[in-house]
């Protein structure tokens, strides 16, 4: 069935069944493969978006539980003046390593900076823990998300 | 690394004008334009475009060795294009991620094509200003004749310089290191930005027109077969398409680069193709399907721990496998023994991107997006089991979510293959995260039963070791053995290990430091032990055990049953001490006498893939036996140059969290054949909130340069382990070191 949802800023009608998760939806029938598949079941983070600025795992999100809900995701996060601080920090400072976490890093990050624009390595841990890099860049993220705090 | 005579550089002209420059492989064949390899283009309009041709899976080499060209072709990086090229090794020699290999054995040969290009410029531009060679400089792609005052960009004599021959690369000058303006520098990753935006890039994101999805029902037990499947309920499922049938083959046994069989069994299953991977997904768990035997059914750990127990107690199937000099003689004169068991468990790679292929099959060709570590070994697997040429397979080499040697296998990518054969249109075969665990090539656990005699100062004058470790008929597997290459071997002199074989049907892998990444917590933990014993400090007491700096040769007579279970790669007991000593002082290795309670500083060094590594870890444990680890420090000697300083750093960072990752969670059990763990949920791996400072520091030493993918992690766990024991007093003497051991 069709669905209608904003992602990004942007109308998008999405035909998928109601049940399956928003990542699918994005990844496989939108198209939009910037959101990682990693555990399937919310212990990784590497599907993270936001759905009224709130991470959430899309993994486990139905698209039909989306509504209303404004999504962003990878793609649209340079639309967040603290999401392009975030991406410039993660470029300069060279976080990533295989790269495969950092858009759900990034999407973590990025609501953590709006809530908590001065963010202790307490408020970094708990925002951050959630989100597994398998290559475990963590010394590089936390760095990333204090300069981007700093600018 | 030594060029050989068939290391010959050519040259061509590109399509709109410019030079191109690269190796070519194996027989001439100059008349076929594909063979020639153009790993450095410049065009007539000044643009560089430099091909990376290893893969990309987080280690950095998609960077570092454009970086290597760049600096010898003397152009600034920013006016650099990376560009990835395909798996193919007619056209671009060994293309291989693994072994942390890359860089010692191509960063010169890497040099020397930039450094090639560079005197064709110069040589081109000489001609046309009539000027001699010698008498031209050059900087950031700009040449210049201080004589008669002219200068021009390259791509003024791109062209010129595309017609003349190639020089001879052993003729070529390479710059000092004092010259350098790019390596060793900080240069963030090419793919970064590409990155932080969600480009597509990885295996998973390929999407070819007309691909459909596919999950593919397999049993959990290696090679089990199919009793009952529900093919109704999985056809009903919304969005699933088909059902494809694939037969179990054990023709596919093919050699490959990394030393394994590459694939012993293609599993019989049911491929579902379906819109999504969800529907796919779904669909296989419709399937509901039932399985029955399986050449590994009788794989339990429970069953493997009591038979290494019996092992111990009634002695080893291969008395002094390896055995030299006296180590029973000395042990019975020594003035002091001491004994230990040590255990680790299997564990699993589980790259964050799970394994997936995307193939085409259509006319007796194949093509293939992915991610992989082997692209040459996909591509022979692939053919053989399709029944077409290697010609015939092309490689789309993606970035790998992920590596750590997981991805040097390639079975995920023959079962794609076999089903869009099937299937007859593009299809991306993905695993979920329980097949990833399930289907893995393991890191095989072991268990080792020590003794060591000291002399009258403590000293230790013989080791013996009852190694019990995985394999097949008697034999070790290539990634369980114990040769007399590794440290302590060579150093003491009076050595005897003896061996057992336990059975395994399942796969066993190449894991980060494989090897190494557990012997590294066995043998720096037991040294620990006899320092203890003594009473001496741990520093000292590795210091005076390492003795005189001096190379280890790995004597014929060391090597263990089979010549081919020696590495081969003698160590150097100064650099051992360099790090250690670096390690140490980094640390502030005199404050572990005024620690805190409950606080401990412990120290460890090994050598692997040709880097030495010592690190200090300082951590706590609270009364629920919880661990803390609160700061490491790393000493690393990988030779004399550090290629990308920002690369490096992270790559050692990432190791010691990783490796720290492994020490406090990491187990793979096995219960009726099968892997129990099936998510991140009963494996844990690192996360942001135990992951400590890690300071790094490069001794730069007269040795030549070499990789760092893996030499980090292997020292981390015992010294973890040295800090735990001064903060409980507890010797941990198993992986992982879960809070229980600290508790009881």
């Amino acid at each position: 069935m069709a669905m209608k949802l904003n992602i990004n800023g942007k109308a998008v009608e999405v035909a998928a069944e109601p049940d399956m998760p928003l990542l699918w939806a994005l990844r496989d029938v939108l198209g939009m493969t910037g959101t990682k598949f990693g555990c399937g079941a919310s212990f990784c983070g590497a599907c993270t978006v936001q759905l009224d600025g709130e991470p959430v795992r899309s993994c486990q999100t139905p698209v039909s539980a989306v509504g209303t809900a404004k999504i962003t995701t990878i793609e649209g996060l340079s639309a967040s003046q603290w999401g392009r601080k975030l991406q410039d920090a993660w470029v300069a400072l060279d976080v990533p390593q295989c790269g495969y976490c950092q858009a759900g890093q990034l999407l973590a990050a990025e609501a953590l900076l709006r809530s908590t624009p001065k963010p202790t390595d307490a408020d970094i841990d708990a925002a951050m823990s959630g989100n597994i890099c398998r290559c475990a860049t963590y010394t590089r993220i936390r760095a990333a998300i204090k300069q981007a705090a700093a600018s | 690394m030594s060029l050989s005579r068939r290391s010959v550089l050519k040259a061509g002209i590109v399509a709109g004008g410019g030079l191109s420059l690269g190796w070519q492989i194996g027989a001439a064949r100059a008349s076929v334009p594909g063979a020639l390899s153009a790993f450095v283009i410049v065009r007539a309009d000044g643009r560089i475009e430099i091909t990376a041709h290893q893969p990309e899976i987080g280690q950095g080499v998609k960077t570092s060795f454009p970086m290597m060209i760049a600096e010898e072709l003397d152009v600034d990086w920013n006016q650099v294009t990376v560009v990835q090229a395909p798996g193919n090794r007619a056209v671009y020699g060994v293309q291989l991620a693994g072994g942390s290999s890359a860089t010692p054995t191509q960063f010169e040969r890497m040099r020397r094509l930039g450094a090639g290009a560079r005197a064709m410029l110069v040589e081109a531009a000489a001609k046309a200003w009539g000027v001699p060679a010698g008498e031209i400089t050059t900087a950031s792609g700009r040449l210049y004749h201080k004589g008669s005052g002219r200068e021009a960009g390259y791509g003024q004599f791109a062209e010129a310089a595309g017609w003349l021959k190639a020089p001879d690369p052993k003729t070529l000058t390479l710059k000092e290191p004092s010259q350098f303006r790019i390596l060793g520098r900080r240069i963030p990753g090419v793919d970064n930005r590409r990155i932080v935006t969600g480009e597509p890039l990885f295996g998973i994101d390929a999407r070819p027109p007309g691909m459909v999805h596919a999950a593919f029902a397999k049993s959990p037990v290696f090679a089990g077969r199919l009793k009952r499947a529900n093919r109704a309920a999985a056809l009903a499922v919304p969005g699933v398409k088909g059902l494809i049938d694939v037969a179990e083959r054990r023709d596919l046994k093919t050699e490959i680069d990394v030393g394994l069989p590459g694939i012993e069994v293609l599993p019989q299953g049911i491929a579902v193709l379906a819109t999504s991977t969800w529907a796919a997904l779904r669909g296989r768990d419709a399937l509901a399907c039932e399985w029955e035997g399986g050449d590994a059914a009788f794989q339990s750990t429970a069953a493997w721990e009591a038979a290494a127990a019996r092992a111990h107690r009634d002695g080893p199937q291969k008395p002094g496998y390896i055995n030299h000099g006296d180590a029973a003689g000395k042990l019975a004169g020594a003035a002091k023994r001491v004994t230990a068991d040590y255990t680790y468990p299997f564990i699993s790679h589980a790259p964050l991107e799970p394994m997936n292929a995307t193939a085409h099959v259509k006319d007796g060709k194949c093509e293939l997006w992915l991610s992989t570590q082997t692209p040459e070994d996909a591509r022979k697997m692939v053919a053989l089991a399709l029944g077409i040429r290697v010609e015939d397979v092309t490689l789309h080499l993606m970035r790998s979510g992920g590596g750590f040697g997981r991805r040097l296998m390639n079975d995920f990518a023959v079962e794609a293959a076999v089903i869009a054969k099937a299937a007859g249109v593009p299809v991306k075969l993905t695993w979920d995260r329980g097949q990833d665990f399930a289907h893995d090539w393991l890191r095989p656990g072991g268990w080792h039963r020590l003794e060591a005699g000291l002399d009258a100062k403590g000293d230790i004058i013989a080791w013996t070791d009852h190694f019990v470790s995985f394999g097949k008929d008697g034999v070790l597997n290539p990634t369980a053995v114990i040769d007399a290459s590794l440290f302590p071997s060579g150093v003491i002199r009076d050595y005897r290990a003896d061996v057992t074989v336990l059975p395994i049907a399942s796969t066993l892998g190449w894991l980060r430091a494989p090897i190494n990444n557990a012997f590294a917590f066995v043998t720096q933990g037991f040294i620990e032990e006899c320092a203890h014993s003594t009473g001496r400090d741990s520093l000292e007491y590795r210091r005076a055990l390492l003795g005189e700096g001096r190379a280890i040769p790995i004597a014929e007579e060391f090597s263990g049953e089979t010549k081919a279970d020696a590495q081969g790669t003698p160590y150097h007991t100064g650099r051992m001490r360099g790090v250690l000593d670096k390690a140490a002082a980094m640390a502030g290795w005199d404050r572990r006498t005024s620690l805190p309670k409950g606080r401990g500083m412990g120290i460890a060094f090994h050598f692997s893939h040709l880097g030495y590594f010592a690190n200090v870890v300082e951590a706590s444990v609270g009364t629920d036996g919880s661990i803390t680890v609160h700061h490491v420090w790393v000493a690393a000697d990988i030779g004399r140059h550090i290629v990308n300083l920002s690369g490096a750093e992270n790559q050692v960072q990432g190791s010691v969290i990783d490796a720290l990752g492994a020490a406090l969670g990491q187990r793979i059990t096995f219960d009726g054949g099968a892997v129990e763990q099936k998510n991140f949920g009963d494996y844990s791996l690192a996360r942001m909130e135990m992951a400590p400072p890690v300071d790094v520091a490069f001794l730069s030493t007269d040795f030549p340069t070499t990789g760092l993918g893996e030499p980090a992690y292997p020292s981390v766990a015992p010294a973890l382990a040295a800090a735990i024991f001064q903060a409980t007093g507890k010797r941990l003497r198993q992986l992982p070191f879960t809070s229980d051991l600290l508790t009881a």
